[in-house]
């Protein structure tokens, strides 16, 4: 089957585009560029990036932008969703959903009008189950941006073993996601064992963002050859 | 052991509608074996204490199209528990002489119990994904006890005789509990 994966550039999206990878034949992803912050269907913190991820990955991707307006954004989503169909005969959709109805039964019920099969292959999936998946799947994430009280040191770190030693005890402290599910962090894929080539970050630096909250604000981002 | 099986057509769908059931069985320490309709042979059955059939994808009809490969469920000396979820309960009942009509729904569902069924009662939200349901009617009352309606259609049902159970919701996302109380009753 012909798929394209809703692209955020984060863990779940990547590990959702691995999945499409061995499971069907990817021919774009699909990346949308909110212009709002708190947007409940789309957390882009790093969607400039996504072209140079599309480009490490050597897949086409669709752009679509939207100003992240709760209910419009999906008319914007369904517009790049027939995009990539009508360009690519894609017949199905491939998501990184986990656990969140609002966004999954938006996504299927767009993909169900426009007459495409939709995949949600992390759907359910146990949050530390995921971030071990991450390391056997070998996919290098780091921490984009934290919005959640005791994670401020994360910024920037690599979601390794040594983060989800280090993540542990944090969740019942502060009552947080281990994988982000909840919005207490984002993060960016910077290299996966299916990426042609692979990103380096040249220059970087933390911005805070208020109430608790951090950026990496990432300045200069290389493709290299792997 | 319970035997889960899989009715998705796409291999993909297995980790979104099979591997969560799976998850809560593992969660309970049920050991559980996983197979494919079109796989399923007698000593599958055989071997089973009880048997859940999963649901599948919006777009998924291919189940519709094998009703003879769940003729096992209409034997008449076929009495282990089976729990149907979604595609799972809508071939229980076709088997029994039902007939499905379009229904959609999409998401959190509110579904009215009229009577507990395993621990859910009264007013319940439920996951929904399906686009078509079983249809309440003469044929379907003959053979099952409907247990819950949504503002749509049938959500729940108990078959009158034997120890089969449908819900067309989808448990393994919302009232977990509901697979727990089946592997373990």
């Amino acid at each position: 089957m012909k798929t394209a994966v809703l692209f955020s550039g984060g863990k779940d999206s990547t590990l959702a585009l691995d999945y499409a990878l061995r499971y069907s034949k990817v021919k774009c992803l699909i990346g949308i560029a909110s212009e709002n912050p708190e947007s409940f269907m789309f957390h882009t913190p790093s969607i400039e990036f996504v072209e140079k991820q599309a480009e490490c990955a050597g897949l086409p991707l669709i752009l679509q932008k939207t100003k992240g307006v709760k209910e419009k954004e999906l008319k914007d989503l369904k517009a790049a969703i027939l995009k990539a169909k009508k360009k690519f005969k894609i017949e199905g959709i491939v998501t990184g959903a986990l656990a969140s109805t609002y966004q999954s039964s938006r996504i299927q019920a767009i993909c169900n009008s426009a007459n495409l099969e939709c995949f949600n292959p992390l759907w359910q999936k146990g949050q530390f189950e995921l971030l071990e998946e991450l390391q056997n799947r070998k996919i290098i994430a780091i921490i984009g941006g934290v919005f959640a009280q005791g994670l401020e040191n994360f910024v920037g770190k690599r979601i390794d073993q040594k983060f989800i030693a280090e993540i542990k005890p944090l969740v019942e402290k502060y009552s947080i996601n281990p994988a982000g599910e909840g919005g207490e962090f984002e993060s960016f894929v910077l290299d996966a064992p299916f990426f042609k080539k692979k990103l380096v970050i040249e220059d970087c630096r933390i911005v805070e963002a208020g109430h608790g909250s951090r950026i990496l604000k990432i300045e200069k981002l290389k493709v290299v050859k792997k | 052991m319970i035997l889960v099986i899989n009715t998705c057509s796409e291999e993909l769908h297995y980790f979104e509608f099979v591997k969560p059931v799976e998850e809560v069985l593992r969660s309970i320490k049920v050991e559980c074996k996983v197979r494919h309709y079109n796989e399923l042979q007698k000593k599958d059955l055989i071997a089973a204490e009880k048997i859940i059939i999963c649901g599948t994808s919006l777009k998924d009809f291919q189940y519709l199209k094998d009703l003879k490969k769940f003729s096992f469920l209409k034997s008449p000396d076929f009495e282990k528990p089976v729990l149907g979820i979604c595609a799972g309960m809508q071939l229980l009942c076709l088997a029994f002489g039902s007939a499905l009509e379009k229904s959609r729904e999409i998401g959190l569902t509110d579904a009215f119990f009229g009577e507990p069924f395993f621990s859910i009662e009264r007013k319940a939200q439920v996951y929904s994904l399906h686009n078509s349901a079983v249809k309440q009617s003469k044929a379907l009352e003959k053979n099952f006890k409907v247990f819950a309606r949504s503002e749509h259609c049938v959500q729940a049902v108990k078959h009158l005789q034997k120890p089969f159970y449908g819900v067309l919701f989808h448990p393994e996302v919302r009232n977990r509990q509901l697979i727990e109380e089946f592997a373990k009753d």
